[in-house]
C-alpha cells in the first residue's frame, strides 16, 4: 500500500504539467485547423468571406445583448436563467406588435417619422422585458433564494415553458412579422452580396447600449452595489446594501438588454416566433460561458465569437459542416471550452467552478 | 398534512404495512388490464400505461444521477436515444441486404437486415451501449461541477439528436436514416418454442389481440428490475458514496472516495436504465425518429424526479406516473372536461409544456422538496428553513 503511494507521488506531481501541455497542443491544433479553413475560404471567395464576417458581427451584436443578461444574473445569484431567452422572445414579439400593428410602421414613412418611432419601440421593448424579468424574479426566484441551488434552476425552466406558451396562446404559432421597418437600402456591395443599412443599425444601436451598461456597472453607486452583492451576499447586506433591491435591479437591467436584443432581432430578421427564444438563449448562454461567465467584456467577446462561428458555419462554402450542424458546432465549442478552459476566454481561474 | 398522514401510516401494524398493503397494491397494478375496461375513461388506457412504465424507468434512472449523486443532467434524452437507436439498428431492415440473425424470436429466418434477439437487445445491448455513452460523455465532463455540468450535458443532449437527424449522410453513409427514422422494429415475444411449451407466453406480442397488455406487463417487469437495482444501490457502499459526494465533494474526497470513478458510475448506471427504457419504447412503437429526442424530454424526465421528490424511489415513480399520464392522456381528458363545462374550445394539449411549467413553478414555490421527499432531503429543507446545520438536522430526523 505504502509502496504504491510512494511510486505514485512523483507521477502525480508531473501529471498536471503534461496535461497542461497536452491541452495546449490539442487546442493549438484545433485553432490551426480552424484558421486553415478560414484562410481557404478567404482566398477562394473573398467577397463572400467578408460579407459573412459582417453578418456574423450583426448576429453577434444581438447575441451580446442577450448574453449580457445571462452573465449579469449568473454573476449576482449564480442562476442560469433559462427563462431569459424567452424574455428576449417576448421583446421581439412586443416590438413587432408595437411597430407593425400599433404604429403601422412599414418602411414607407419618412426618416424623421421612423427614427423617433423606432426609438419609442426600443424603449417599449426594454421597459416591457425589464418589468417582465423583475416580476419573474420577484415571484418565482426570490422565494427560493435560500433553497438548494437546483430549485431556482428548475423554476427557471418552468418559467421558460410558461413564457413560451403564453406567447403561443396570444400570438398563435404563426410567425409575427415586422417588415421593412429598418431601412434596407444597400450601403455597399461585396462580391455581389449587399450590406444593408439595417445591419449597420443593429451594431450602431448595440454599441451605446453596451457602453452605457459598462458605465453603469463600473462607475455608478448602483453598479458598485451590484458588484458587492455578486461578491458576497451577506457582507453586502452588512454594509447596508439592500440586497433584494440590487438583485431586482440586475434583473431589470438584464430584461431591458434582452428587450433591446429582441427589438433588434425582429427588425433585422423581420419576423419572430414564439419558440425561438429557448434556442437563441442557449446560444447566448454559450457565448457568456465562452467569454467567462460573470465577465461583461467577456460576454460581448464571446457573443461576437459565437455570431461569427454561426455565420462561418452557415455562410462559407468550403469545409464547413453547414447549417444542419450549427447547433452541434456551437454546443461542441461550449463543451470544449468548459472542459479545457472552464473559466472562459477572459474569466479568472476559480477553483470552485472547475 | 403529510406529517400527519405519515404518522398515521406508521401506526399501522407492520404486517399490514409491509405485507398486506404492498401485496394488494402490486395485485391491483399487475391486474390493471383486466379491469381497466370497467373504469371511467379518465383512467389511463393501456397505451398510456405502457408510456407511463417507460417514463417511470427513465425517471428512476435519472434519479440515480440527480437524486443520489447530485449531478444535474439536462441531456438524459441522449441515453434514451442511444437505446432506441440500438433497437433501430439491430432489429430492423436498416442494414439490408446483409442478413445477420442472432437468436431472433419474432422474425422469419429469411428476413434481411440485422436481427438480434430483442430481449438481449433491450436488457443488455441497448442499456450497455447507453451506459458506455454515459461513460464517454462523463469522463471528460464530470470534473465540472453543478451548473457547468448541467450545461455540458445539455450540450450533449442537443448535439446527439441533431447528429442523429443528420445521420442519413455521415460522410456519405446512411447510418440513422435521418428524419425518416427507422421502422419497423422487431416486436417482443417469446418465440414459438416457448409458446408451445407455455401457452400463456405469446410467440409475438404484435400478433396477440391485447398486445398493449403484454407490453404493459413487460414494462412492469422493467420497472421491477430498475426499482430493485435502485433500492439495492441506494443502500450499498456505492450509494452512500454518492450521497457523500452530493453533500460535500471535498469532504467525500478526503474520506477516500474516488470522485471520478464514483460519479462516472452514477452516470453509467443512470444511462443504463435510460437506454433500456429507450429501447423498450422504440420496440413498442416499432419506430424511432430523431424528433422523439428533444431537450423537452430531458426536462420532462427531470421534472418527474423533482416533482416526485429527488432521491426517493417511490416519489420518483409517482412523479413519473403522474406526469406521463398527464402528457399522454390526462391533459386531453382534462381539456375535454374543461371545454364541455365552460363551452370553450381550448386545445389544452397544445399548451402542455406551459402547464407543466406552471406545475413546476408552483411545486417549487409551495413544496420544493417534492411530493414524497426522502428523509434526508426533508431534513435538509427543514434545516435550510430554520437556518440549522444540515448534518444535525439529518441526525435528528
Amino acid at each position: 500500500m505504502t509502496a504504491t503511494t510512494r511510486t505514485r507521488g512523483p507521477v502525480l506531481a508531473v501529471a498536471p504539467t503534461i496535461k497542461k501541455q497536452a491541452n495546449r497542443i490539442a487546442s493549438g491544433i484545433l485553432l490551426a485547423g480552424l484558421a486553415l479553413v478560414l484562410l481557404e475560404n478567404l482566398i477562394k471567395a473573398p467577397g463572400q468571406f467578408v460579407s459573412v464576417v459582417l453578418l456574423g458581427i450583426t448576429i453577434g451584436a444581438i447575441y451580446a445583448l442577450v448574453a449580457l443578461g445571462y452573465t449579469l444574473v449568473y454573476g449576482i445569484i449564480e442562476l442560469i436563467n433559462f427563462a431569459h431567452g424567452d424574455v428576449f422572445m417576448w421583446g421581439s414579439m412586443v416590438s413587432a406588435t408595437v411597430a407593425a400593428h400599433w404604429m403601422g410602421l412599414d418602411g414607407s414613412q419618412a426618416w424623421y417619422v421612423t427614427v423617433p418611432l423606432v426609438a419609442v419601440v426600443l424603449f417599449a421593448a426594454m421597459a416591457f422585458c425589464g418589468a417582465m424579468n423583475v416580476t419573474i424574479e420577484r415571484f418565482a426566484y426570490r422565494p427560493l433564494r435560500n433553497a438548494p441551488k437546483l430549485a431556482p434552476l428548475i423554476t427557471a425552466v418552468g418559467m421558460s415553458f410558461i413564457l413560451q406558451d403564453l406567447a403561443l396562446a396570444i400570438y398563435s404559432p404563426r410567425e409575427q412579422s415586422a417588415d421593412g421597418i429598418f431601412p434596407t437600402n444597400v450601403l455597399f456591395d461585396i462580391g455581389g452580396i449587399p450590406y444593408r443599412a439595417k445591419s449597420l443599425l443593429v451594431v450602431l444601436i448595440t454599441i451605446p447600449v453596451l457602453a452605457a451598461l459598462v458605465y453603469l456597472v463600473r462607475s455608478t453607486r448602483q453598479g458598485k452595489a451590484m458588484r458587492a452583492v455578486a461578491q458576497d451576499n451577506d457582507a453586502a447586506r452588512m454594509m447596508g446594501i439592500d440586497v433584494d433591491r440590487t438583485i431586482g435591479f440586475t434583473f431589470l437591467l438584464a430584461g431591458a438588454l434582452a428587450g433591446a436584443g429582441g427589438m433588434l432581432f425582429v427588425m433585422f430578421q423581420t419576423s419572430t416566433r414564439y419558440d425561438l427564444g429557448f434556442q437563441l438563449g442557449l446560444f447566448a448562454f454559450t457565448a457568456a460561458v465562452l467569454g467567462g461567465i460573470g465577465n461583461l467584456t467577456g460576454a460581448a467577446i464571446g457573443a461576437m465569437s459565437i455570431g461569427l462561428i454561426q455565420a462561418f458555419n452557415e455562410g462559407l462554402q468550403y469545409h464547413v459542416p453547414g447549417s444542419n450542424w450549427t447547433q452541434s458546432v456551437i454546443f461542441a465549442i461550449l463543451i470544449l471550452v468548459l472542459v479545457f478552459r472552464p473559466q472562459g476566454i477572459l474569466g479568472e481561474p476559480e477553483s470552485d467552478r472547475a | 398534512m403529510t406529517a400527519v398522514a405519515a404518522d398515521a401510516w406508521y401506526r399501522v401494524p407492520w404486517p399490514v404495512r409491509r405485507v398486506v398493503v404492498p401485496a394488494i397494491a402490486v395485485a391491483l397494478i399487475v391486474l390493471y388490464p383486466k379491469y381497466v375496461a370497467d373504469l371511467p375513461t379518465q383512467f389511463p388506457e393501456m397505451s398510456t400505461a405502457v408510456a407511463m412504465c417507460v417514463f417511470i424507468v427513465m425517471a428512476l434512472g435519472l434519479n440515480v444521477v440527480v437524486g443520489y449523486a447530485g449531478l444535474l443532467d439536462l441531456g438524459y434524452v441522449a441515453f434514451y436515444a442511444a437505446g432506441a437507436y440500438i433497437a433501430g439498428w439491430f432489429a430492423t431492415l436498416q442494414f439490408a441486404p446483409h442478413v445477420v440473425q442472432l437468436w431472433p424470436v419474432t422474425v422469419p429466418s429469411t428476413l434481411p437486415g440485422v436481427h438480434v434477439n430483442v430481449w438481449i437487445l433491450m436488457l443488455l445491448v441497448g442499456a450497455a451501449f447507453a451506459a458506455l455513452l454515459g461513460i464517454i460523455i462523463g469522463l471528460p465532463t464530470l470534473r465540472l461541477r453543478g451548473d457547468y455540468l448541467a450545461i455540458v450535458t445539455l450540450g450533449f443532449g442537443e448535439i446527439i439528436p441533431q447528429a442523429v437527424n443528420n445521420g442519413d449522410n455521415w460522410f456519405g453513409h446512411n447510418v440513422t436514416n435521418g428524419p425518416n427514422g427507422l421502422t419497423p422494429i422487431d416486436q417482443l415475444g417469446f418465440g414459438t418454442t416457448l409458446h408451445n411449451t407455455f401457452s400463456f407466453l405469446p410467440a409475438n406480442y404484435r400478433q396477440e389481440f391485447d398486445v398493449n397488455n403484454y407490453y404493459y406487463w413487460t414494462g412492469l417487469f422493467l420497472i421491477a428490475i430498475t426499482l430493485f437495482c435502485c433500492i439495492r444501490l441506494r443502500d450499498s457502499r456505492l450509494g452512500r458514496a454518492w450521497v457523500a459526494i452530493r453533500e460535500d465533494e471535498i469532504a467525500a474526497a478526503a474520506m477516500g472516495i474516488p470522485l471520478m470513478r464514483t460519479k462516472t458510475l452514477a452516470y453509467a448506471i443512470g444511462a443504463f436504465f435510460g437506454g433500456m427504457a429507450g429501447c423498450f419504447f422504440a420496440i413498442y412503437k416499432s419506430s424511432t425518429f430523431p424528433q422523439d429526442f428533444t431537450l423537452n424530454i430531458s426536462i420532462f424526465v427531470l421534472c418527474m424526479v423533482i416533482l416526485g421528490g429527488m432521491g426517493n424511489v417511490w416519489g420518483v415513480m409517482l412523479g413519473g406516473a403522474v406526469l406521463a399520464y398527464l402528457n399522454y392522456q390526462g391533459l386531453n381528458s382534462i381539456g375535454k372536461t374543461f371545454n364541455d363545462t365552460f363551452g370553450t374550445s381550448v386545445s389544452v394539449p397544445t399548451y402542455s409544456f406551459g402547464i407543466f411549467g406552471a406545475v413546476i413553478v408552483i411545486m417549487m414555490l409551495v413544496r420544493p422538496q417534492g411530493l414524497i421527499p426522502s428523509k434526508r432531503r426533508r431534513a435538509e429543507f427543514a434545516a435550510a428553513e430554520e437556518g440549522l446545520d444540515v448534518g444535525r438536522a439529518v441526525m435528528e430526523e
